[in-house]
């Protein structure tokens, strides 16, 4: 058996790899919101200053893995690996950001999970000594989602109570052992499930059974329960998805409590319309890159597991009427 | 031994529909219904009022600018359709459809709307692969549509009448 | 011609057909106008949409069902004089005035426009 490998598909982190540093940046609707004081930059508009949608995200993706690099006072020559992933076509957030600041790439697809997909192969790559420092990032952009998962942005289509608003915004996190921040300590990968759902505008349902089956996993593997966690959050269930999830946990036999959150829940603000919720690859990559880390930062978390939940489709295989198939990656940080 | 494996394998394909079934069925309850009564009303008053500007356009039409009854339909539509764009450009028209749903995709505007809002969106692509390219996305399957359907019924009618 | 109660009325329930489509339905929106506009077609191939005209003026004329109407018109006028072929040559006829004035109006829009998001 793998040496790094506890149960059937988590790993354990033994040698100190840490967040040392993060940023998040976002949007005017998610500048508004909670995160409204947490936040590294707001820009004043969905365009961040460019000329379209999808140079707006990569702005966006780029600034936050600036912020990220800045604030513990390295440069983008220090980096030895970047890990980032986004949800356009040929992930080319993460490709473009990639190019503007050379640093060596490795571009990673988990549609929404891509947040703790990335933060999980980087602190692998820290911890087997592949890299001294990792940077990892994800972002989503309502608008260039929008644009290619479901309608022009200006169409005139009522969305249903259970679509989800997509999270304008990227984070970044910085990976090393030296210096503080919390530390990885589990990271458990998840396998493809796919209950049979086929509404795009319903991911919530399609992705709940994913992080249902990855959190049951996690607890197996680690021995752990859900109540040594200070919280866990799936990455954008929102309020279809989360309460089911909660409830197949239960049936399960894992009673969840209140610590039980969702990213996609602590984005906007109740009087902002977000339908059930937020969503992409930005809703969990904002909550974890700002507030919780600052939470840990400050003593008031000091184990949090973070579940970030991914609809692998694209708009070819749902016009071919194929179903939803899903996956949920969980990280566990603690602080010490 | 193949048999058995086949049969072993049907199982689990059935047993795996079953568990997608019932969690179907469990997810459904999680879902907001749509309030249809409340989205049609929506959709009743705002369809109407969108016909009702129509029927405002055809009259200046007929009045002021001296149409046949019957030759004022093109330039009341053009001018709805007119409105339309102009509300698509201003980031208007999705705002009306969220809250009226059918009542602004149904009529013509709803139309101009899907074209004017996808030449919109890929302007970003060039004049010629993205708003040319792009811009019956939407549009294109109503008119598909439409024309092979008339087509259908002209042919149709048409042997019936030269038939009797 | 209709009056202005009778085309609230008459396009209003139309746009409430779709609406029950979308809700309780599947389909999307673009299955749900195409549907509409070959219905408004079939309509038409009964003679049963010009008197809805009659009846409810721009309730019936507005809707997109009256696409399907105009094109089986247009096709049915031609076919008149030209026989079948005539179903192939006046199709767009009395429709042209909408597709083109929703090319060059939506072609300036994106000319002038940029997208909110």
């Amino acid at each position: 058996m793998a040496k790094k490998r506890i149960g059937q598909q988590t790993f354990s982190f033994e040698s100190g790899v840490r967040v040392i540093s993060s940023a998040a940046v976002g949007g005017p609707k998610e500048g508004e919101g909670i995160l409204h004081s947490e936040l590294d930059r707001i820009y004043p508009d969905n365009y961040a200053g460019q000329e379209s949608w999808e140079k707006a995200e990569q702005k966006m993706m780029e600034d936050a893995v600036e912020m990220a690099i800045k604030k513990i006072s390295l440069s983008n020559d220090q980096i030895d690996i970047f890990l980032a992933g986004d949800l356009l076509n040929q992930n080319i957030s993460a490709s473009f950001t990639a190019r503007t600041h050379q640093i060596p790439l490795m571009g990673m697809f988990g549609a929404c999970s891509a947040s703790m997909l990335t933060l999980t192969t980087g602190a692998m790559m820290v911890e087997a000594g592949f890299c001294d420092i990792a940077v990892v990032a994800a972002s989503s952009h309502n608008s260039t989602a929008e644009r290619q998962y479901r309608y022009p942005t200006e169409y005139g289509g009522q969305k249903p109570d259970t679509a989800q608003w997509t999270v304008t915004g990227s984070g970044a996190g910085v990976l090393g052992t030296k210096g503080s921040g919390p530390r990885v300590r589990f990271a458990t990968i998840g396998k493809v499930v796919d209950m049979g759902l086929k509404n795009p505008f319903d991911m919530g349902s399609a992705m709940a059974p994913a992080a249902v089956d990855t959190i049951e996993a996690h607890l197996n593997d680690t021995g752990n329960q859900p109540h040594d966690y200070d919280l866990i959050v799936t990455g954008d269930l929102a309020s279809v998805g989360h309460p089911i999830a909660t409830d197949l946990l239960a049936d399960r036999g894992y009673n969840m409590g209140k610590n039980f959150r969702d990213c996609g829940l602590m984005i906007y603000r109740e009087d902002q319309q977000s339908f059930a919720g937020g969503s992409g690859c930005a809703s969990s990559a904002l909550v974890v890159y700002s507030h919780l880390i600052d939470e840990m930062k400050r003593g008031k978390l000091s184990r949090v597991m973070v579940v970030a939940t991914g609809a692998l489709m694209n708009p070819v295989t749902y016009q071919q009427g194929e179903s939803i198939p899903c996956v949920a990656h969980a990280v566990t940080l603690e602080m010490d | 031994m193949k048999m058995t494996d086949t049969d072993h394998k049907q199982k689990t394909n059935s047993q795996q529909e079953k568990e997608q079934k019932d969690y179907q069925e469990f997810a459904g309850k999680y879902r907001p219904k749509p309030k249809v009564l409340i989205n049609c009303l929506k959709a009743f008053l705002i369809g109407g009022l969108i016909c009702d500007l129509g029927q405002l356009v055809q009259i200046m039409y007929i009045k002021w600018f001296d149409f046949a009854p019957d030759r004022a339909g093109d330039p009341t539509v053009a001018t709805l359709i007119f409105l339309s764009c102009l509300l698509t450009g201003l980031g208007i028209y999705d705002e009306i459809g969220q809250w009226a749903g059918a009542g602004s995709a149904v009529p013509v505007t709803g139309f101009a709307n899907s074209i004017s809002s996808a030449a919109l969106e890929h302007y970003t692509e060039g004049y010629v692969l993205g708003v040319g390219g792009n811009m019956f996305k939407l549009a294109g399957s109503v008119i598909v549509w439409g024309t092979v359907s008339a087509f259908v019924v002209g042919v149709i009618r048409t042997l019936i009448t030269m038939m009797t | 011609m209709g009056s202005f109660l009778t085309a609230f009325i008459i396009g209003g329930l139309i746009c409430v057909i779709g609406q029950i489509l979308l809700d309780l339905t599947p389909l999307t929106p673009a299955h749900v106008l195409s549907g509409m506009v070959v219905f408004g077609a079939i309509l038409s191939g009964f003679d049963l949409y010009q008197p809805l005209i009659e009846f409810a003026g721009a309730g019936a004329t507005v809707p997109i069902t009256s696409f399907g109407h105009s094109l089986v018109k247009g096709a049915l006028q031609e076919a008149r004089t030209d026989g079948l072929i005539g179903v192939l040559s006046g199709i767009f006829e009395v429709t042209s005035a909408g597709i083109s004035s929703a090319i060059i109006f939506g072609f300036f829009t994106a000319v002038i426009f940029r997208p909110k998001g």
